[in-house]
């Protein structure tokens, strides 16, 4: 195989943002009949590896060769016309036309001008075919079809040009069982057709199911090539996530806090049975107890964060159930939630934390000032109280309530987040990621409230995709799996390697 | 090349239905639901107005609106990819007093209405490129065209300006006759040509799929290689031409050029094409579709008329509601297919 | 020097000075006020006599841009107000009296407010985009007035009715009064309360109001109600002026006026933080602007051109993609070219 020359060969490419190397130095080739994984957490640097491809973004520097010939692309239609096709998770076709429109798109053959209907047809129903999809019809429109249907109709478009290079990019997310195998069969079928298939998945059973190699990359850096039979689930892991497994266990602490405690609380403030959403997570089953930290574990992209918007109402479960303080409770919308005594720290700051406009003040208030109703302000002297208590309690800086919030740093930015929530004075407060991105100071003051807030009797979710800030704060450990809960283990008896071996699934 | 493992895939709860389903049918159901509309005031009109079961009546629809059927499939154009065009009914003014500046001082009609088009399509076409370059509203681009549009026709002349020329009131005067008591403009034809160029290129080339490719997902449309930008920018420039056609249409119809005249016929359009079944917000819609809307905009006038006892402002109030009741049809089926 | 000029004011407030400047320049005596017969008179008394109702409803205009919403039906809401309090008048059976007018303004209110009330229901119950819910009213809208005057201009001939818009109180014209107290009323609502700041909050991050718990439904219908207050407020004031209500041409446009003014004044048409103040400001240079035109000689009609050129000026300055071309025009700093080949 290493005698052919690569279809795909990218050489020391980098691809950097104003203040991220997203892309520094990594390389990369794609062969010939080969389904190829391309492995790494969230912000790794896999989109962007992908993008640098399809042409989405240019490239800073590094080689792109195509068959051997070099390619500076810099539009998708370049990219398309070098023979590389992309199906994305979000299926970016048009649903509003028809399939045959949404396969033939932009190559409709004309005559004299004018699009040939008849002959787009033809095709159509020929490139179906190809992938055993003769049941689809033509004329119908996209939005008729299953989730699962119109990524193979993704696929048929790109089947259509006869590319050289499919890329899927988290094809299999919103798809059942059944139609991960078709996917799955129709990709063997144009594999063994001699088509380079550039697969990326969360589902790590489906890499080892469906990929030969697979190339790791890490915080933007490539970390290597494998052959996929060579490689041990476990050791993927710890290259993904860039610990060796000894240096983990070094820092395995079992969690400091009496479980005795725990026992004395017979009831849990939130249980869940089954909860779930369909293409998100399913079978959630949690039972949460006053002063107790359950750390939820696995790897990013595994649907933790999916799982703490369903507590929160963010999202809504379409199956299972939620019971607070024993009570049966719909969970109709993030309001429901706060007025039960939840509040949620979303991973995505910029998005859906921060009101980047607004000060600290205003923004350290938010959800109190929320439940009170616009009509009833909180007198600017109690705003003033809380707002310079928390920034001295959280050591803030600046300690300045009128400064905007987004000229913060991101640790400041977090503190301040976390101090909306505490102002409440919530039941249970989920933490999604709120270490990530900020200084090891602002980490480790934030690692030490989760403790204090903890041995103060609220109960706390705290997701982090780092195992060993999890083992250290959590009482117990849930398990996230490929979109769904697979474990919930005690801590004091785990380690970090026992928590691997559940992600990595028996191997 | 087997693969290593065979551990069972995750089990998701299996469902077979992944979000809903739109039949077929449905995307033609609004365009439909207008055409029913059309009928059934006919037919209504019929019971109640002996004299308004005659196809002269149907053909004066045509005849009176040739202008907001243009302006209708230009603004469909735009409408199809998720903008809009405020500036069409001060462009028609514009048209129209440009048309009768250049006619009074001797200017060839040929020369004057190849002008036309060029200022309409040129307008139309600098708008888009502020649109797309400078990534700002539609609405707020459109907006400042109205304005500059408007403001040129009182640069140009604050008093109404008559058409003396002889190929203008001509065309305003012929009369095609199509059997003994039926007859149509000449400016009726061209409407039917510009409607059918404008079907088409929706519906027969590669421009007209990428105008609903974009309204139905931009950024797919630009994942697929289709010219995104370009086409953005030409609808505007369509809509420009359509609306300079319209001027020339309306001065057919009028023999005038007025700074005022055309007030508000962007709203008229936007409500004919929002009737006609096409979705405000991008991506399903019909030419033909707005073509039933104007004519269902007047009937409502004609109805008007011929009652005596309503007066002409329920036109718009019937208007609105028509509007009001077909957004809230697109609204339960954009829900639906969401 | 600098600090001045980044906030947000400054430009505003520059252009109007300068607009004011040429004007003075021009015109010896454009700045003086005069006393007479108790009354103060003079070109600034005329620009704010005449652009309070384009600032009244800039002002309700704001609120619902900052919400990340648009108010198209002001302009109909103007002429259904004057309509029916006019109309009340005309066919009240003294309709000279202190009284009956008292009745036409609560008449002319609650039918803004009715209007208001449905607006906020298609934008926040129904969820449809602002520009579409309130386009249903912007067609409608005139017919309903027309159908109130029964399509005629209903002149009206009622002293306290009339002092809404041409009266004079503590050497002021009432109608500038009546704007000052509804701008105060408009801070005081959203800067007392917590209004202005969740408003603020919708506008900018809606993700992340939700999230923290924000009803977003309440904010949205208040600030249409409250808009369609204004409008309504205006049309009195409008009707006023003139004595008498015309359904066609009341308040004609007067949408695109408020919706420039606002932008003018420095608040995003994207949402979120807004200026009451700004508005005010930007009233006031449209408002100039065409007093300026008229200075100038220029015939009147031409200020549309130039509100044009306004517009595109200030939206360009506004677009992040103008003002990054115009950045790179100057010589590229490392960095930024870095950002051209990124994005």
């Amino acid at each position: 195989m290493n005698e052919l020359v690569p279809v795909v060969e990218m050489t020391d490419i980098a691809i950097g943002f104003p203040g991220v190397k997203a892309l520094d130095d990594v390389s990369f080739r794609l062969f010939q009949g080969e389904v190829h994984a391309l492995m790494g957490e969230n912000g790794a640097g896999k989109s962007t590896l992908i993008k640098a491809l399809t042409g989405v973004y240019t490239i800073d520097s590094g080689r792109i060769t195509v068959l051997g010939q070099q390619k500076n692309f810099s539009t998708p239609a370049e990219s398309q016309a070098a023979g590389i096709s992309t199906v994305y998770q979000e299926v970016n076709l048009c649903t509003n036309l028809t399939v045959e429109e949404n396969v033939m798109l932009g190559r409709e053959p004309r005559r004299r001008g004018s699009i040939d209907w008849r002959a787009v047809r033809a095709r159509t129903r020929e490139v179906l075919a190809q992938l055993h999809l003769e049941h689809v019809e033509p004329g119908s429109l996209l939005s008729e079809h299953s989730i699962a249907v119109q990524q193979l109709i993704a696929i048929a478009r790109s089947v259509e040009v006869n590319a050289k290079v499919l890329i899927l990019d988290e094809p299999t997310s919103s798809l059942d069982a059944d139609e991960v195998s078709q996917l799955f069969r129709v990709i063997r079928d144009l594999r063994d057709r001699g088509v380079a298939i550039l697969f990326v998945s969360h589902f790590l059973e489906q890499v080892y199911e469906l990929s030969d190699r697979m190339t790791v990359l890490r915080n933007g850096k490539l970390v290597g090539e494998y052959m996929t039979r060579d490689l041990s689930r476990m050791n993927l892991i710890s290259k993904m996530i860039g610990k060796d497994l000894e240096v983990l266990e070094e820092l395995d602490q079992a969690s400091t806090r009496s479980q005795a405690r725990l026992a004395a609380n017979a009831q849990p403030f939130l249980e869940t049975a089954g909860l779930g959403r369909k293409g998100s997570v399913s079978n959630v089953n949690l039972s949460i107890y006053p002063g107790e930290v359950v750390g939820l574990a696995g790897l990013l992209g595994a649907g933790r964060t999916e799982t703490a918007r369903l507590l929160f109402g963010a999202d809504k479960a379409d199956e299972g159930s939620i019971k607070i303080k024993g009570e049966p409770l719909k969970m109709r919308s993030p309001r429901t939630a706060i007025d039960h005594g939840i509040g949620f720290c979303s991973e995505d700051r910029k998005e859906e934390g921060l009101i980047g406009d607004l000060t600290v003040r205003d923004n350290l208030v938010l959800a109190m000032q929320a439940t009170k109703g616009w009509a009833r302000r909180i007198p600017r002297r109690v705003q003033d109280e809380l707002v310079a208590e928390f920034i001295e309690a959280l050591d803030i800086r600046p300690a300045n309530p009128d400064a905007l919030i987004r000229n913060l740093s991101g640790g400041n930015q977090q503190k301040v987040l976390l101090a909306r929530w505490m102002v409440t004075s919530p039941d249970l407060l989920i933490l999604d990621e709120p270490t990530r991105g900020i200084d090891i100071g602002a980490k480790t003051q934030i690692q030490k409230l989760v403790n204090r807030l903890a041995s103060e009797g609220m109960s706390i979710v705290f997701i982090s995709s780092e195992l060993e800030e999890v083992l250290r704060l959590s009482d117990r450990i849930a398990i996230i799996k490929d979109r769904a809960m697979v474990a919930d283990i005690s801590n004091d008896d785990v380690s970090v390697e026992d928590v691997l071996t559940v992600i990595a699934g028996g191997a | 090349m087997s693969p290593l493992s065979t551990v069972a895939p995750p089990t998701v709860k299996k469902t077979s239905s992944v979000g809903s389903r739109l039949r077929g049918g449905a995307r033609y159901a609004p365009t439909l639901a207008t055409l029913v509309l059309f009928i059934l005031m006919f037919v209504v009109g019929a019971g109640m107005y002996p004299s308004f079961l005659s196809g002269q009546v149907l053909l004066n629809l045509f005849i009176d609106n040739t202008f907001l059927i243009v302006l209708a499939v230009g603004m469909t154009f735009v409408i199809i990819t998720g903008g809009i065009d405020l500036s069409v009914g001060a462009v028609v003014a514009l048209s129209m007093m440009v048309t009768a500046t250049m006619l009074q001082n001797g200017w060839n009609p040929a020369m004057v209405i190849l002008a036309v088009l060029v200022i309409g399509g040129g307008l139309g076409l600098l708008m888009g490129m502020v649109i797309q370059y400078f990534d700002i509203q539609p609405f707020i681009v459109t907006l400042a065209g109205m304005f500059l549009a408007r403001g040129l026709c009182y640069v140009i002349s604050l008093d109404s300006i008559s058409v003396t020329d002889p190929f203008f009131t001509s065309m305003a005067q012929a009369r095609i006759p199509l059997s003994e008591e039926l007859f149509i403009s000449p400016g009726v034809l061209i409407a039917l040509v510009v409607v059918g160029l404008a079907f088409f290129i929706l519906h027969h080339t590669r421009f007209g799929r990428t105008v609903y490719a974009i309204g139905g997902n931009e950024n797919s449309a630009m994942l697929m290689g289709l010219a995104v930008k370009s086409t953005k920018i030409l609808v505007y420039c369509v809509s420009g031409l359509c609306s300079a056609i319209a001027g020339i249409l309306f001065s057919f119809y009028s023999l005038s050029g007025y700074s005022l005249a055309a007030q508000g016929m962007e709203l008229d359009a936007i409500a004919a094409v929002v009737i006609g079944g096409t979705l405000l917000t991008g991506g399903v819609g019909y030419v033909l579709g707005s073509v039933v809307g104007v004519l269902v905009l007047g009937i409502v006038q004609t109805f008007i008329a011929y009652d005596g006892t309503l007066s002409s402002w329920w036109t718009k109030i019937v208007i609105g509601g028509l509007l009001l009741v077909f957004i809230l049809l697109q609204r339960l089926f954009t829900r639906r297919t969401a | 020097m600098k600090s001045i000029l980044k906030n947000r004011l400054a430009w505003p407030v520059i252009a109007l000075v300068a607009l004011l400047a040429v004007n003075q320049i021009f015109r010896a005596d454009f700045l003086s006020l005069r006393m007479q017969d108790g009354h103060l008179y003079g070109s600034l008394i005329d620009i704010m006599r005449n652009g309070a109702p384009t600032i009244l409803i800039a002002l309700g205009m704001t609120l619902v841009i900052a919400s990340r919403g648009i108010d198209l039906s002001v302009g109909a809401v103007v002429a259904i107000a004057g309509a029916a309090s006019c109309a009340y008048i005309a066919a009240s059976p003294e309709p000279a009296s202190p009284v009956t007018a008292a009745v036409a303004v609560l008449i002319a209110v609650v039918a803004g407010l009715v209007l208001g009330v449905w607006n906020g229901f298609l934008v926040s119950t129904i969820g449809i985009q602002p520009i579409i819910a309130t386009l249903v009213l912007m067609t409608a809208g005139r017919g309903i007035a027309q159908l109130i005057t029964d399509g005629q201009i209903v002149s009206v001939t009622n002293d306290s009715y009339k002092a809404i818009g041409a009266g004079y109180l503590f050497t002021l014209p009432i109608s500038i009064l009546i704007t000052a107290v509804v701008f105060i009323l408009a801070a005081v609502l959203t800067r007392r309360t917590a209004l202005g700041t969740l408003i603020e909050a919708v506008g900018i991050n809606p993700v992340a109001s939700r999230l923290a718990g924000l009803r977003a439904r309440n904010i949205i219908w208040i600030v249409y109600i409250f808009s369609a207050f204004c409008a309504a407020i205006a049309g009195l004031m409008i009707s006023s002026n003139v004595t008498a209500a015309d359904a066609n041409n009341a308040g004609l446009y007067i949408e695109m006026d408020a919706i420039l003014a606002v932008v003018i004044g420095g608040t995003s048409l994207a949402g979120g933080r807004y200026s009451l103040v700004g508005t005010v400001v930007g009233a006031f240079i449209i408002q100039t602007l065409t007093t300026t035109v008229y200075t100038l000689g220029i015939p009147p009609e031409v200020t549309l051109v130039f509100k044009a050129l306004v517009v595109l000026t200030v939206c360009l300055l506004q677009a992040p993609k103008a003002r990054n071309l115009l950045r790179n025009l100057k010589p590229a700093s490392p960095l930024r070219t870095k950002e051209k080949v990124a994005v």
